[in-house]
């Protein structure tokens, strides 16, 4: 018996060294936590290889909702984060877990619904009447209801119409954007989704797009930079690396080129980066400006222009306070 | 990865076509569930047989508590591994999160009391029919475990197999501490899941045929060991 | 009579159950008892089913604890061995449940077949060496536990109804075995229920009755004259619990 003992020890002993070796194989590696719109769509496939040519560093990404997503980084087991909840992120950045804060490319959102239209929303003229219109339809709904940048950017657009959604006909399903939109195509539900997440879906039933391109259903990504005093293990200096990659002219023009079904998903638009000041939707409180950047504030609105240069890395004068 | 119209297809192309990233992400599944299950199996043999051996106050609560814990909701085990490991968490320091071998330690709690719970009934029936014959042979009660372990390792292969089944067949444990990074932690389940949730239905199918396919092999080879063994000892 | 065997130099110390009894759940199954056993003899603990024969085994042997009363050995307690009614053999060889015994014995490694071989040998198992000891027939088998038995040169032997289970050519062939260990030295505290049996195998006699000890006498007195009316009854074969 004891030679079995001894057999089985030494296996179980190789076992646990070949699975040690797989995750710490000497690579250059950072944890990125970002969302599942972001992953499902495709661009991390077609970005991080163009990234890991360049500066031969691996991007682990971990694609959750925005808010696990922000959770992951306050606790330290991200080296960088990548989410699209602008007001969330300069938060994010303010409480001092974040040192800087940039934005990096955007998409929009779209309605998508039953290809019938039961609430004839493809005749609104804004998307706050379309929402409207299938409130008072009572027509089915399905919401991602999760805390992530989807359903966040949703329930602002509902405050906006005027309406608190409830009752049988909103669908509150606590799951990411994919499994959504499944349970809209099998219920035949107007479901809210990012434009990336729709074109690569593949199991779209009898849904349809049926409203999009008003300014308020634009979605802006945004990639932070986690403070590395509150977490001196982090890989700082890689994660530098991997951000300002993001806003340099190869990361924004390799964001640019990538498209599904030959359209292009996300438009990059890096501009200055934002060093925590107050957010503009808290009451008004003294604020600094950083040295040398104009117009640091994100505006809603059309496509920018990639701005080329990469943010400077150092803090300005005006950090937020903690 | 291809993906046909029909599940059965899809399962059969993905196998045939010998895709390196399916057979990473094969590789992986099986090195994690196997590592689990031997670790949970040396943990919780001796532990079940210790505890169908030894009388002690509170006893039965914790055979109990041990039973109830089979059914340990596989995401609950995760997330406590996960705060565990979290660098904002005790064993933070580790840098253990996202990595197999969050995954293995995630499994090995879910798989644990399942095998104790059931070594610990086998080697008390057992136990039972042979207690007066080894007392008599002047074998100790620490003695007695590997002889009743070995002698019922027949019903235990039974009981390791029920393990690396339910190891196998987890998504919310591995899901969370591993984080389901491609290339690194995704496993059959967590990529089943995710085809999914891309509305790649199809795909997502044939992947879990091919993960049934997997389980039964092992389970397939398990019985001929078994069966052969059991032929020349009676 | 039987022949005076060879003893050990130091004899054996002697067993006395001092108003010992066993209780359970209330109820007394067996006792007070007042008992000595001693010497190289051959005891032969008899009576019918439910008597308490088994129970008194076991408490002689240590497996149980007695509720009331005193058990002891005078002396170092000794080097004991049992076999019960129905041998219990680990899932394994015959050779192998030799060398278990051996092994728990801390016998060296590199003498442990070398002894289990010699003992399967001397109980006529030689061949049945590498077949698995579950699927040997019930006397073989319980020649087997008897070969166990041996390997741990026990001073006191106890037998619970060995042979209730077996066909005549076994029951010899465990008598046998009986009489060899008892040659070698070993005291005999052995149950049964069978008359013609203790004709053959008891120097002395202890008869149990509803839990009570009834007659503990020489054989040869117990099968002619015994004292009393129990012990009559029950050599006519008419004794009911």
């Amino acid at each position: 018996m004891k030679h079995k003992a001894r057999i089985a020890l030494t296996a179980i002993g190789l076992l646990g060294l070949s699975l040690a070796a797989q995750a710490q194989n000497g690579e250059r590696y950072i944890t990125l936590a970002s969302t599942t719109s972001t992953e499902q769509s495709g661009l991390f496939g077609h970005l991080l290889p163009v990234f890991a040519e360049a500066t031969g560093i691996q991007v682990r990404v971990v694609a959750v909702g925005t808010g696990q997503a922000f959770e992951i980084a306050r606790r330290g087991d991200a080296d960088s984060l990548l989410v699209h909840d602008t007001a969330g992120e300069k938060t994010f950045v303010a409480e001092g877990y974040g040192t800087e804060r940039a934005d990096v490319m955007y998409n929009d959102f779209v309605i998508i619904g039953p290809d019938g239209d039961p609430a004839s929303i493809t005749e609104a003229e804004s998307v706050t009447e379309a929402l409207r219109r299938i409130a008072e339809a009572e027509a089915p709904f399905a919401s991602r209801g999760d805390d992530s940048g989807t359903h966040r950017a949703e329930l602002r657009l509902w405050e906006a119409a005027g309406v608190e959604p409830g009752g049988a006909w909103y669908r509150e399903l606590g799951s990411g954007m994919g499994p959504t939109l499944n349970t809209a195509a099998a219920m035949d539900a107007y479901v809210m989704s990012d434009r990336a997440t729709w074109v690569a879906f593949d199991n779209r039933q009898s849904l349809a797009l049926l409203f999009e391109g008003d300014e308020a259903l634009f979605n802006q990504y945004g990639s932070i930079l986690i403070d590395p005093e509150r977490h001196p293990h982090l890989k700082h200096d890689l994660a530098v690396q991997w951000h300002q990659w993001l806003l340099s002219e190869q990361g924004q023009q390799a964001i640019a080129d990538f498209t599904v079904n030959g359209e292009p998903l996300f438009f990059p638009n890096a501009n200055a980066p934002y060093y925590g000041l107050t957010p503009q939707t808290a009451p008004a409180a003294p604020r600094a400006h950083c040295s040398g950047s104009a117009a640091p504030r994100i505006r809603r609105g059309g496509p920018r222009r990639s701005a080329g240069s990469p943010a400077p890395r150092g803090r300005g004068a005006g950090r937020g306070a903690r | 990865m291809p993906a046909d119209a029909n599940a059965f297809q899809t399962a059969l192309a993905l196998i045939l076509g010998m895709d390196p990233v399916l057979l990473g992400i094969v590789a992986l599944s099986l090195q994690v569930s196997l590592s689990a299950v031997l670790i949970a199996a040396l943990l919780a043999l001796p532990l079940g047989a210790a505890l169908a051996l030894w009388r002690f106050p509170g006893r039965g609560a914790v055979i109990v508590a041990l039973n109830a814990l089979m059914g340990l909701p596989p995401v609950v085990a995760g997330l406590t591994v996960y705060l565990l490991l979290s660098r904002a968490g005790p064993l933070g320091q580790f840098g253990l999160l996202f990595t197999p071998t969050a995954m293995v330690i995630a499994q090995v709690i879910l798989i644990l009391p399942i095998i104790a719970a059931l070594t610990r009934q086998q080697i008390e029936e057992l136990h039972g029919e042979y207690r007066e014959q080894l007392r008599s042979l002047g074998v100790s009660r620490p003695r007695m475990i590997p002889t009743l372990l070995w002698d019922a390792r027949f019903s235990l292969l039974t009981v390791v197999l029920a393990g690396f089944g339910r190891a196998s067949a987890e998504v919310g444990a591995v899901m969370i501490v591993g984080g389901n990074i491609d290339g690194v932690t995704r496993v059959m389940t967590t990529a089943i899941v995710l085809e999914t949730s891309k509305g790649n239905l199809p795909l997502a199918l044939g992947l879990g045929l091919v993960l049934l396919g997997l389980v039964l092999l092992v389970n397939a080879a398990a019985y001929l060991v078994g069966e052969t063994a059991r032929r020349r000892l009676g | 009579m039987n022949d005076m065997p060879k003893c050990f130099v130091t004899e054996v110390p002697a067993l006395v159950f001092d108003e010992v009894s066993f209780t359970h759940r209330g109820q007394r199954l067996l006792g007070p008892l007042d008992l000595r056993l001693e010497g190289c003899r051959r005891t032969l603990v008899m009576g019918p089913n439910g008597a308490g024969k088994s129970l008194l085994m076991r408490l002689a042997h240590g497996l149980l604890t007695s509720s009331s009363g005193r058990l002891r050995w005078e002396g170092p307690t000794p080097r004991q061995a049992m076999v019960f009614q129905r041998p219990v053999m680990l899932k394994r060889s015959a050779l192998a449940n030799l060398t278990y015994a051996l092994a728990v014995n801390d016998t060296p490694r590199s003498r442990r077949r070398l002894l289990a071989r010699e003992a399967l040998e001397r109980f006529g198992l030689a061949a049945l060496e590498k077949r698995p000891a579950r699927v040997l027939s019930g006397g073989e088998q319980q020649r087997l536990a008897l070969a166990r038995a041996w390997l741990t040169r026990p001073e006191v032997l106890f037998l619970d109804e060995p042979t209730s289970a077996l066909d005549p050519a076994a029951i010899k062939a465990v008598e046998d075995a009986v009489l060899e260990f008892h040659a070698a030295g070993t005291r005999i505290v052995m149950s049964s229920h069978d008359l013609h049996q203790a004709r053959r195998l008891a120097d002395d006699v202890v008869l149990l009755n509803a839990g009570r000890l009834i007659e503990h006498t020489d054989a040869a007195t117990f099968f002619t004259a015994p004292s009393s009316r129990e012990a009559r009854a029950f050599i006519r074969g008419e004794l009911v619990l």
